[in-house]
Parts: structure tokens; C-alpha cells; sequence
């Protein structure tokens, strides 16, 4: 089992036409992910993926032909909060947004935007998710750090969150979804989200969350988990050793005015029952202890 | 990026805010120059990006010209907190009655823009927020719809703002929204907002931060960026897409990925070495990305050794082991160099990082070990860093 995407998921790829969104939509079948519908304003009745996939010139068009109910973009910082309200403006109600850089301001008004449609966005600024046994993948985490199992993941970063997912493989820690938020001060989806979805989830076990320097999701994440979470979990922490008021390559990520420090997160988390690793190796041994089979 | 105070009362001046603007000065006779146009005591201002340049001597009065040249001549050229002035403001003196402290920011758990503002202005905000809190209004304005004529009512009834300034104080407001939306920034202050005895509202300073991802829309205020302020290593990095800051220890590293770029500088420290700067090459890094990294990391004389750590996803093993290969030949500089390379491609990366004599590492913990025990040989002088680190 898995959690928001599956062998349900009918996908359309924003700007699958160009290079990434080209590459990145070849890895998604390969995984097993089903490729509805491409979306490249003005490529309109060609197609896609070796005449596999047709292409339209808008997602209006594509959801309506096709019957697409999720949408990955991969559309330059420019372009893509309009895409973003396109998509949720064509009725599709989950929409992963790869894309770096986009302004602030932009995310500020599609966010809210899109809490009136009743639309979920992942990112912007992020990897994606993986529904592991169910082959469903909308994002670009690499396909073959995975193994079908239990534990659901949750994190900021995108390679950090392979390093984590390849440590689980090695030591025979399967997963059932990998989710990564993005690192962008204004996210459409939160730990918290993710973390109540991982804890309704029957078939996944434990939780391991990835967090880093910046803001204070970590810190309200801790808060849910005390509440509302029932299941073990072990959790990483990055940055212990990044210089306050500086911008850490991810925009969200900078320790500001003394918070959003990296001991702040992990003293919460800790306080809240989860297990916090000193480094991503550790946590498959921590998952274990806490009794999880994978 | 952080503005200057002259560059931020620029823009400020431009959306209509009443300041006190004044005018640059690089030398003691331009500031007598300057104080001799305004005509009455001035205040000189070192224009520097850290905090605390008052207490550090860097902000001075002058009644008179001669006054101003001698206080530009001792700020000029003053170190503070490591950054060493060339630039210093030279704008009227306000006789102040009342300071305020206001200022909007990018609220990313209100998911907003929010309003702070204080009556106890002209010291530090985080300050009066931690000591009196309830002397600080935060007020979150509409996502959507921004500033509302009511929110500028509440924060002037919350300031205690004279009526007869009223009128002012919402133009302060308005302008200062209106350039953070303007701007795409993360920060907009003005501290203190000052009342004169002579009873005008004006802003005596300003400080602008603007969000990194805005500034593409923005070339203008790009041009604003003060490279004296930038560390050399920092600007060559930025200019060749590398997300570089520089820091205090011995350990270069090389990472794709921001969050694995900084676990890499956390398990150097638990190894119990140092790291030398955050480095995040990004995705799809190929060689000419790699050969200008490692520019960039030895330029700093205090790195003995380099960690590369690469997770393939986007980015291809064998292609940045290839990349190390061809950029190693051409240094000036030789250090030990560890390299841990996983992921896409990684098979076929190990042959090629063989073959240069690398040292290498599965896991990260290892590559950290090995790290910290080829800087440390080779701090102690040690000519054979490398085969001690390769045991």
C-alpha cells in the first residue's frame, strides 16, 4: 500500500517536450508510473515518449481527453506558478511541482490559490514521490535505490533523501512511499500532511523523517507526532554544523535571529518520542530497534 | 541578497517613503562636500551589511564640514567585524522625538506577508521581542489581497501615532509594502521610523533583503550587489551556478544535493574534522562544473584535503569521476582527495577513480573517516597522505 499515488494514478507531464521532462518521464514509465497525457503549449496533436503519449496544448485539453488525475511539471521558475494554476484550474487533484527558484511571492498566491480549489501541491522544489510496490512514481528519485517494504519517508531534500532510502535497501528496510516536500520556504505540503497521511496508511509501519536547518516544520511536525502518531519513527536532522544567516543552497534553509536551528529540531523531535540519528546510516539500526520489520 | 542602507533607501524613496536619503561618500572630501550641500549637522554612516556598526564606532555626527571630513576619514577604512568600509552615508541629522520600529516579512509559517511593529524602535527587534513581547504587534496581511486600509489603521492605533501624522505614517506603510512586493523581498525595515521635533515622520534607516529566486525578474537591483562584501570565492562560485559559502576548517567538500551537501559538512564535525565551506554543485554536474569547484575550494589556503561526495541520480557517476580525473591534472595545488561516488553510474565511475590513485569510500561515514585522517597527516607535514589514509 502506499499514499497518494498508485496503479490509479493517470499522469500528465507539464513540459514533457523538453529535455528533464523528456528524461525524467522515460524513468517514470520505466517504474511503472501510467503517462496519460503531456502538456507543451503549441506542440498541441503530436505525441510523446515514441508515439506513445499525446501531446496537448493545454490541460484543460489533456483532462479532458484523457482523464489525467495527477500532474507532474517540469517547467522553468518563470513559467511554472502559471502552470501550477492551469493544472489546478483543469480539475487534477494532485500536482508535484519539480522546479527550482521560483520566487517567493509567486508561491505565496498559487499556495492559497490552491487551498480554495481543494488541490494538493508537492513542492515546488522538490523530488517527487515513489509508491514503491504499487510501481508508481511521479518525481525524479532514482528508480533503483528502492525495496517494496513498509516504512514510509518524508523529507526536505532530494539527494539526502536517496542517501537515506539506499541505507533502508541495503540493510533490508523495504518502503512503501518516499515523499519529498521540497526545500522552499513556501511548500504546498507540509511534514505535518504527510506525516498524518504515513499514520492513516494501514500497511505502512514506521515513519522516518528528513529535516533540515530553516523555519519551524520540524518543530511543529514533533508537536504532531506527540499528538497524533502512533507508529515508530526515526528521524535526521542536516545542517548541525551551518553558519547562522546564511542561505544553505536551498532557499528555506537558514538559521535566522537564533531559530531554526538544527538542535532546536532535533531536541523537539526527541521530546516527542522519535529517534534521531547522527547520521543517515544510523537509521535503519534505529527503525530496527524500534521494532520495525520493513 | 542584503542591500545596503543607501541602496535600500533608493528603492524606498522610489515607492514614496519620506527618509532620510542623503548621499555616498568614498573619501573625507567628498563628504565635506556633501555635508556643505545639506547645510546643517549631518550624520555619517558606515555602509557595511553586518549588524552593530554603531557600537563598533561607525556611525558619527558632524556639525560642521571639517566635522564630517574627519568623522568619514575614521570610518572610512575601519574594520567592522571583519568588513572593512569604503562606502559611508552621509545624510541630515534628525533632532528625535519618538523611533519606531517597522517592518514586513516573508512569513513562511503564516504563510504571508506579516507587519511587525514596535513604538521601542532604533534597537534590535529580536531584542524587544524576547524582552518585552507584548510591545510587538505581528500582524498577517491577506495573501491575496495584501495590504488593506484597516491593517494600516490597526498597526498607527497600535503605534500610538499622532493624528496629525496619520496621513504619513500611511504613506511609510503603503510605500514599504509596496517595495517588498515590488522588490520579491524577504525583508523590508525601516528602524528607526523616526517622529523630529520638529514634528515630520521620517525613516532615519532601512534595511532591504530580497529573496534570491525573485532576483532573475529584478536586473536592476542585481546590480545593487556589493562584491566588496562577497568573500572573491563566494562571487566565482555563484558566477559558475555553484552554491558555495565559505567556512573556518581544513576539509574541502564537493556534494550534489543542498541537504546532503550540508550532512557531508555535519559528518566531517562528527568525524572530528572541520568543514571547509558548504559546496552544493548541483544536478547533472559535468566536467567543467567539477574542474570550477575545485578551483574554487583550493583557493582557500586552509583546505589539506577534499571530500567529493556524489549520489547519482540526475548527475552521472562516471561522468563526474571523469570531471575529477581531467580537473586534478590541471591544479596548482595538490591535496588528498577522498572520493565516494554512489548511485547511478557509480560501477562504472570506480575503475576510472582507480585508476587515478583516489582514495575511495562506500559509505559516507567512511569517506568523512578518510577525510579527516588525510587533512590531519597532512597538517602534521606528512608527505605520504594519501597511503596513510588509504590503510
Amino acid at each position: 500500500m502506499s499514499i497518494l499515488v498508485n496503479d490509479a494514478t493517470r499522469l500528465v507531464v507539464q513540459g514533457i517536450t523538453g529535455r528533464e521532462g523528456e528524461f525524467h518521464s522515460r524513468a517514470m514509465q520505466a517504474f511503472g508510473t501510467q503517462i496519460v497525457a503531456g502538456v507543451t503549449p503549441g506542440k498541441g496533436g503530436q505525441t510523446a515518449l515514441d508515439d506513445r503519449v499525446p501531446v496537448f496544448d493545454t490541460m484543460a485539453d489533456a483532462v479532458r481527453e484523457t482523464g489525467a488525475n495527477a500532474s507532474c511539471l517540469f517547467v522553468p521558475a518563470a513559467t511554472a506558478p502559471d502552470a501550477i494554476l492551469e493544472a489546478a484550474d483543469a480539475g487534477v487533484p494532485l500536482i508535484v511541482c519539480i522546479t527550482e527558484n521560483i520566487p517567493a511571492l509567486d508561491m505565496l498566491r498559487v499556495y492559497h490559490v490552491l487551498r480554495m480549489q481543494r488541490v494538493r501541491l508537492l513542492g515546488p522544489n522538490c523530488p517527487g514521490l515513489t509508491s514503491v510496490a504499487a510501481g508508481a512514481k511521479v518525481g525524479i528519485i532514482p528508480n533503483d535505490i528502492h525495496r517494496p517494504g513498509s516504512v514510509g519517508l518524508v523529507s526536505r531534500s532530494g539527494t539526502l533523501t536517496y542517501e537515506v532510502v539506499q541505507a533502508m535497501t541495503d540493510a533490508g528496510i523495504g518502503q512503501s512511499t518516499c515523499v519529498g516536500i521540497g526545500g522552499d520556504p513556501i511548500v504546498g505540503t507540509t511534514f505535518i500532511d504527510v506525516l498524518d497521511m504515513f499514520n492513516q496508511d494501514p500497511e505502512t509501519e514506521g515513519i522516518v523523517m528528513i529535516g533540515e536547518i530553516g523555519g519551524d516544520e520540524e518543530e511543529r511536525a514533533a508537536a504532531f507526532v506527540q499528538r497524533e502518531v502512533r507508529k515508530p519513527m526515526a528521524a535526521f536532522i542536516a545542517g548541525r554544523t551551518a553558519p547562522p544567516g546564511r542561505r544553505m543552497g536551498h532557499a528555506g534553509a537558514i538559521i535566522s535571529g537564533g531559530a531554526g536551528t538544527a538542535e532546536s529540531k532535533r531536541a523537539a523531535l526527541e521530546a516527542a518520542g522519535v529517534a534521531v540519528a547522527d547520521s543517515p546510516s544510523h537509521i535503519p539500526q534505529l527503525l530496527r530497534a524500534a521494532g520495525v520489520r520493513g | 541578497m542584503k542591500l545596503q542602507e543607501y541602496r535600500s533607501k533608493e528603492i524606498l524613496a522610489q515607492y514614496g517613503v519620506p527618509l532620510q536619503a542623503g548621499q555616498i561618500a568614498t573619501t573625507p572630501d567628498e563628504a565635506a562636500a556633501i555635508a556643505r550641500t545639506i547645510a546643517r549637522p549631518v550624520v555619517i554612516k558606515a555602509q557595511v551589511l553586518v549588524g552593530g556598526r554603531g557600537k563598533a564606532g561607525g556611525v558619527k555626527l558632524g556639525e560642521t564640514p571639517d566635522e564630517a571630513a574627519r568623522a568619514a576619514e575614521a570610518i572610512l577604512g575601519m574594520s567592522i567585524k571583519g568588513i572593512t568600509v569604503r562606502t559611508v552615508l552621509v545624510a541630515p541629522a534628525a533632532n528625535i522625538a519618538y523611533e519606531f520600529y517597522l517592518g514586513l516579512i516573508l512569513d513562511r509559517a503564516a504563510k504571508a506577508i506579516t507587519v511587525i511593529a514596535s513604538a521601542e524602535g532604533g534597537v534590535e527587534i529580536e531584542e524587544t521581542a524576547r524582552t518585552h513581547p507584548e510591545a510587538v504587534l505581528r500582524l498577517r496581511l491577506h495573501p491575496l489581497i495584501g495590504l488593506q486600509e484597516h491593517n494600516v489603521r490597526r498597526v498607527a492605533f497600535f503605534l500610538g501615532m499622532p493624528p496629525d501624522l496619520r496621513r504619513e505614517f500611511r504613506q511609510v506603510l503603503r510605500g514599504l509594502y509596496d517595495a517588498f512586493v515590488g522588490t520579491d523581498a524577504d525583508l523590508a525595515e525601516v528602524n528607526p521610523l523616526a517622529i523630529t521635533e520638529d514634528g515630520r515622520l521620517t525613516a532615519l534607516d532601512a534595511k532591504i533583503v530580497l529573496d534570491d529566486s525573485g532576483l532573475a525578474r529584478h536586473p536592476d537591483i542585481e546590480l545593487m550587489r556589493d562584491l566588496n562584501e562577497e568573500e572573491p570565492s563566494e562571487t566565482a562560485a555563484r558566477q559558475a551556478g555553484i552554491n558555495f559559502i565559505k567556512l573556518d576548517g581544513s576539509i574541502g567538500c564537493m556534494v550534489n544535493g543542498a541537504g546532503l551537501a550540508m550532512t557531508t559538512m555535519d559528518l566531517v564535525k562528527l568525524a572530528g574534522g572541520e568543514p571547509a565551506n558548504f559546496l552544493d554543485i548541483g544536478g547533472g554536474a559535468k566536467a567543467d562544473k567539477v574542474a570550477a569547484a575545485f578551483r574554487i575550494i583550493l583557493d582557500d589556503p586552509s583546505v589539506k584535503a577534499i571530500l567529493i561526495n556524489i549520489f547519482g541520480g540526475i548527475t552521472r557517476g562516471d561522468e563526474v569521476a571523469r570531471g575529477i580525473v581531467e580537473a586534478r591534472s590541471t591544479l596548482t595545488r595538490n591535496v588528498p582527495m577522498v572520493v565516494r561516488i554512489v548511485g547511478t553510474n557509480a560501477e562504472e565511475a570506480k575503475p576510472i577513480l582507480a585508476q587515478a590513485n583516489l582514495i575511495t569510500a562506500d559509505s559516507l561515514d567512511e569517506a568523512a573517516a578518510k577525510a579527516v585522517a588525510a587533512a590531519n597527516a597532512q597538517a602534521s607535514g606528512g608527505a605520504r597522505p594519501a597511503a596513510e589514509a588509504r590503510s
